[in-house]
């Protein structure tokens, strides 16, 4: 990855010297960059962190506002359309039961964005608080908690997410939102826990923290006010990657119809019905998973970019 | 290395019964009467009722009688009786019959992988940065951002339906040539994590000392690589296809089904379209003890390749 990125770079910026035919700005090299501006410098020239960024901001706003993209309702559905071809505003065509592909694989963001993005801060808040005190306190908190990271670690995610799931028998939408939220945070929390526990493990040994210690700082206010803040960056960019496994998790349980149902609008519960006329019509088939394999795409370049600028030793 | 094992066999343990509790405590615990769900609508007779309470110690209450049945559970597991199917058919039975299909089909993702992947890796690793590096870098990206579920029906519809190039679907008595699209389908995924792995550790290992030395001493490039750099780099890459191959096993549900494979998958996947939850609970308590189990061997592997590992 990286080394593509960074021929990418230096040929983008020969183009962009090309075009505009000044020299870069040597006053700006000199100055001691921070982590993070170094970071956002080999960000910027990154042609793989833009394009996925456009993807993830596109995705959001369909998620946020579908009707901005189409005029047209996803659950207006009429037999006698079935498997139309384009016409007004359906780009797509229509699905078997007669509904718009477009519209419904626009409205179907919103669930998959819903899940994605509520189960990685729900892990993000589990992984915070375990990764911490493990980290933090060490001895036998730290055993105890490594070894319920290791147990929940062993379980294969697919398999648990069929059987916990299988308890909920409603079919009220948003509770079937919220179980596969909280499965999926239940059992996808454990990669970041780990990195939290090592960075925070890292950060409580540096001097600033025995100086604030020495001031006669609490337990608490240094693990909010000096350790979190250095144990977030690599959560989020591990949290990044989990939020485009989660929404590619969402679809595959759908698929098999224990995740989200209908009427929700989902990529997964979509996908499974194309699959199944596809002979007649592959578009109903080919559209909803082009939108969920972008986006799942998108979060994990994104994620991957963001590490590759905050962890040159990668490379 | 003993005190390795026996650790390393402790945490199996434990992860046994905290998964198989998990799921016993889901799936059969906190039911309102299973004996009434057993009959369905039907009225269930005295003698019928105190048979079954007796049969599956249901007259034990409270905590102990909820670990009680859950031994009960756990002895059956163990000695393969999982039990009848919503249909009526042995679990055993079914398992017995799709076992073989599963195995063949992860045997050809994990040549898929080998072949492919492993080497592309090594080419990739010592031709880094390179043409071929970089575009098997974004090849493998776009094959671990695509999800199986994706993958599966399109590479059925293009190759299969479309361009007719494989068998769509297997059917029940699967040759090779009707398993090979599946194989390569399930495959993919570890064949892309193979050839980062492999890459990274062969780009690792062309710059330690001994090539150097073994470079100084005038050893043609073909020997450094074959012999020196390609027996190091390949420790990791074993370990992980070992992994992969109990996650093959386990994970190959959405490919089996979209393939019309009548392997464990398959079944599992029809046992959640038709709401069979002894069939589900069955399958996947066996697939959790595969996947354990293979996690296990190759982490004791591991250790018997690379000392290091004993002593953390």
């Amino acid at each position: 990855m990286s080394d593509f990125e960074t021929v990418a770079a230096t040929e983008n910026q020969a183009a962009r010297r090309g075009v505009s035919g000044e020299p870069g700005t040597p006053a700006a090299a000199q100055k001691p960059r921070s982590l993070a501006g170094d970071a956002w410098r080999d960000l910027r020239r990154n042609p793989i962190f833009w394009i996925s960024l456009t993807l993830v901001v596109l995705v959001a706003a369909m998620a946020a506002v579908p009707s901005l993209f189409t005029a047209n309702d996803p659950r207006d559905c009429v037999l006698s359309r079935q498997h139309a071809g384009p016409s007004g505003g359906a780009v797509f065509g229509y699905d078997f039961q007669g509904c718009d592909t477009y519209a419904r694989a626009v409205y179907g963001a919103r669930a998959s964005l819903l899940v994605g993005a509520l189960s990685a801060l729900l892990t993000g808040a589990i992984a915070l608080v375990v990764g911490m005190l493990a980290g933090y306190f060490g001895r036998w908190i730290d055993a105890v908690l490594s070894r319920v990271i290791d147990i929940v670690l062993g379980i294969p995610l697919l398999l648990a997410a069929i059987v916990l799931l299988k308890r909920v028998s409603t079919s009220s939408d948003n509770v079937r939102l919220f179980a596969v939220i909280f499965v999926l945070a239940v059992l996808g929390w454990t990669t970041a826990a780990r990195v939290v526990r090592s960075s925070v493990i890292t950060a409580k040994e540096q001097d600033y923290v025995a100086a604030a210690r020495m001031l006669g700082a609490g337990n608490g206010r240094i693990m909010w006010r000096h350790i979190l803040p250095n144990a977030l960056a690599p959560a989020i960019v591990v949290l990044t990657i989990a939020l485009g496994s989660f929404i590619a998790a969402e679809a595959t349980l759908s698929f098999l119809g224990i995740g989200l149902k209908a009427p929700t609008i989902s990529w997964g519960i979509d996908i499974d019905a194309g699959r199944v006329h596809m002979r007649e019509s592959a578009t109903p088939l080919v559209v909803p998973s082009a939108f969920l394999a972008l986006t799942v795409l998108a979060f994990i370049m994104l994620g991957d970019a963001i590490r590759d600028a905050f962890d040159p030793k990668l490379r | 290395m003993f005190r390795f094992i026996l650790r390393r066999l402790l945490q199996m343990v434990l992860a046994f019964f905290g998964t198989t509790l998990i799921v016993y405590a889901l799936m059969f615990a906190g039911q309102g009467d299973p004996i009434q769900a057993l009959a369905g609508e039907r009225p269930v007779t005295a003698a019928q009722r105190a048979y079954l309470t007796e049969k599956y110690h249901l007259d034990a209450t409270g905590v102990g009688g909820f670990f009680y049945r859950y031994f009960d559970y756990l002895k059956n597991l163990l000695r393969g009786d999982l039990g009848q199917s919503l249909t009526g058919r042995q679990i055993g039975d079914i398992l017995a019959a799709a076992w073989p299909v599963t195995v063949k089909l992860a045997l050809i993702a994990m040549a898929v992988t080998v072949v492919f992947g492993v080497t592309a890796g090594v080419i990739a690793g010592i031709r880094r940065a390179g043409v071929f590096d970089n575009s098997t870098l974004v090849l493998t990206l776009l094959v671990l951002g695509i999800p199986t579920i994706v993958l599966a029906p399109l590479a059925q519809y293009f190759l299969g339906v479309k361009w007719q190039l494989f068998p769509p679907t297997a059917g029940a008595e699967p040759d090779l040539y009707a398993l090979l699209l599946p194989g390569i389908v399930l495959g993919s995924l570890s064949l892309a994590t193979a050839l980062r792995l492999t890459r990274t550790s062969v780009a690792e290992n062309l710059r330690a000392d001994y090539v150097r030395t073994a470079r100084s001493k005038g050893l043609v490039k073909r020997r450094i690589v074959s012999v020196h750099v390609l027996r190091n780099s390949l420790i990791p890459v074993v370990t992980f296809l070992g992994v992969e191959l109990g996650n093959l096993m386990s994970g190959a549900i959405i490919t089996e089904g979209v393939f019309n494979i009548p392997g464990v998958g398959f079944n599992l996947f029809r046992g959640i379209r038709t709401e069979d939850g002894p069939l589900v609970v069955g399958i996947v308590s066996v697939l959790v003890v595969v996947y354990l189990v293979s996690n296990l061997v190759v982490d004791v592997l591991y250790a018997v390749l690379d000392p290091r590992i004993r002593y953390e």
